[in-house]
């Protein structure tokens, strides 16, 4: 995890036709392959401030385009990640040849119809896929941030995506949607940006972490930080605390989950032969989780973890006021989806934003799907959610007279 | 000139909605009724339901809907918040309709409620010379999976609104192809009505 996060190809800020290219010409399908971009900016002295107040600068974010935007620039969606999603969201990526985390919903003919629509997903700021974030090179220090870096929240997240808006000449979004992590973005997208924002689906989601959800983050922060090897978040280029970061997606995983899909997943079936009593792993769950553990940190950086758990953590989009007095004067349409089984991000807690809309006078949806997946059910229900969204957005497209003529 | 296609009674319902008026349908089912509102008057439509595969018709239809019981779903709005409020073959099927129409009144400035008649002549066939629970076109449901929780007649809905001191407006009886203008609680089998909330809007 040594290696530099931060691109040093810089792309030039001012409009001009090549940029321009990027969003148009440069397109790839999700049926096939696809490649991530990098988005450099905020460098000094023009740092992008920070909720806490600190600067930061220059800030990478790592983006995937798919579709084609259209003349008006009018049919682009904004797709948001959960917790330790990437740009990566559709299509098969050209260097690892690994397949989109909502490859399932977004693409030709699918919810996010990437034939009408232009997809755009970026990693969020603090996070270890391509964006600026704590491995990556502080320009003070020539070493990775570390716990150098600063705090970071779902607002700061917002406004760097923001930045990568301006850069494609996107005035406004037809749409901002995600799940979990995702929905808070879409959320703080419509209430830090009304203006940009044509309509918002927020999806198994919520307005603040409830005492549960930040127990459990604090669980995974915990196992990480007693991990010998975190070293105070400075082991870049020595022994990584991948036992830490192991334990804390175990709790994450048993968290998407619910009683009846680990039931149908695992039963109490062991996996191998009986062997001497070791306290080894015997159950299928257990060796599913350890798997899902050990597997972790190959692909995600737990100084990420923490900072990215924290900012969920830290989320409060009413911030001490009443949300439908937040909501307020919003004119973009809700679709808020929320699934029966899912207790990490519990259909009340979508309920609140649904009756927020309902005080504050908003357009919206509320829907609660049957799924016996849990939280994971906004990665795996494909079905209903897609009939939700494409009708959403074809209602959303029309009353804001989105042209499918696309760009030359 | 209203499309004779149209069903009759959602046609009464047309003729008291103003164009571009806000609408709240309760019990909104597959949003036929509010997706021909917003065809036809152009209204800022609001449904309730509880079904999922019913809400899965009215976001096709391009209908707002919240999935929500109704006899719980009102208290999040204020006072008047809405132009019209729907309850059209849906008051029957709550827990309270009592309060239902109260929240409904209060939410509303004019509330449609439109009601199946159980004292209709057929009915009243039925259960006098078969003895059986009757079976109507309003009322189509056998006795085991009918989602109807009471059953009332015209007439004792307008007692109770009498006695509520709820206002009509106006009120609208339909047969099977026509309106009823004679004795409509023995020979309607729907009344449609204008309600609105006492003491307000003395017209």
């Amino acid at each position: 995890m040594g290696r530099s996060m931060v691109k040093t190809k810089q792309i030039n800020h001012k409009k001009n036709q090549e940029d321009y290219s990027l969003s148009t010409n440069n397109y790839s399908l999700p049926s096939g392959f696809v490649k991530t971009q990098y988005y450099t900016f905020a460098s000094p002295p023009d740092e992008l401030e920070l909720e806490s107040g600190r600067k930061l600068g220059p800030i990478t974010l790592a983006y995937e385009i798919y579709g084609r935007l259209n003349k008006q620039k009018s049919n682009a969606i904004l797709i948001l990640h959960a917790l330790t999603g990437d740009a990566h969201a559709a299509g098969i990526h050209e260097e690892d040849g690994q397949t989109g985390w909502w490859d399932n919903m977004i693409g030709p003919g699918k919810a996010f119809d990437t034939e009408k629509y232009f997809i755009i997903c970026s990693n969020v700021l603090g996070g270890c896929k391509g964006s600026t974030g704590p491995a990556s090179i502080n320009p003070h220090t020539g070493k990775p941030y570390g716990l150098e870096f600063p705090l970071i929240t779902v607002k700061d997240m917002v406004n760097a995506q923001r930045c990568l808006i301006d850069h494609l000449e996107i005035n406004k979004l037809l749409a901002a949607a995600g799940g979990s992590m995702g929905g808070m973005q879409a959320l703080q997208w419509v209430v830090s940006y009304p203006e940009r924002v044509c309509s918002v689906i927020p999806v198994a989601t919520t307005i603040t972490h409830s005492p549960q959800q930040i127990a459990f983050n604090e669980v995974g922060r915990q196992a990480i930080m007693a991990d010998p090897n975190w070293n105070d978040g400075d082991y870049y280029g020595k022994d990584l605390p991948a036992k830490g970061l192991s334990v804390a997606r175990m709790v994450g995983h048993i968290t998407y989950m619910s009683d009846v899909s680990m039931n149908e997943k695992f039963g109490r079936r062991f996996k191998n032969e009986k062997k001497p009593f070791k306290f080894s792993p015997e159950f299928e769950v257990e060796r599913y989780l350890q798997y899902r553990g050990d597997n972790f940190i190959s692909r995600f950086d737990p100084n990420s973890y923490l900072y990215t758990t924290k900012a969920i953590d830290y989320f409060d989009l009413a911030n001490g006021n009443v949300l439908y007095a937040v909501l307020k004067g919003i004119r973009a349409p809700f679709l808020v989806i929320s699934f029966k089984s899912d207790w990490l991000y519990p259909p009340y807690q979508s309920q609140e934003i649904a009756r927020a809309c309902k005080l504050a006078g908003i357009e919206a949806t509320y829907c609660e799907l049957n799924s016996n997946y849990g939280h994971d059910a906004f990665l795996v229900e494909v079905d209903e959610q897609t009939h939700m969204i494409r009708h959403f957005l074809k209602k959303v497209s029309h009353s804001n007279k989105v042209s499918e003529e696309h760009a030359e | 000139m209203l499309n004779k296609s149209i069903r009759l009674d959602y046609r009464i319902i047309l003729e008291h909605v103003e164009p571009s008026s806000s609408v709240l349908d309760l019990g909104c089912g597959t949003g036929d009724l509010l997706s021909l509102l917003i065809r036809e008057k152009d209204i800022k439509a609001q449904g309730i339901e509880i079904d999922d595969k019913a809400i899965f018709e009215c976001v096709e239809k391009g209908v707002s809907v919240f999935q929500g019981d109704i006899d719980t779903g009102l208290p999040e709005y204020g006072d008047k918040s809405f132009d019209i409020v729907i309850l059209h073959q849906s008051i029957q099927q709550v827990k309270r309709p009592d309060k239902v129409l109260k929240e409904a009144l209060r939410v509303g400035r004019k509330v449609i409620v439109g009601i199946p008649n159980f004292a209709y002549i057929k009915a009243r066939f039925q259960i006098c010379l078969t003895g059986k629970v009757p079976v109507t076109p309003s009322l189509p449901y056998e006795w085991h999976n009918t989602p109807n929780l009471h059953f009332l007649s015209l007439v004792d809905f307008v007692e109770y609104c009498i006695k509520q001191g709820i206002r009509f407006e106006s009120a609208c009886f339909l047969g099977n192809k026509r309106k009823i203008n004679i004795f409509p609680n023995l020979f309607a089998q729907v009344g449609i009505f204008v309600l609105k909330e006492n003491g307000q809007n003395k017209l």
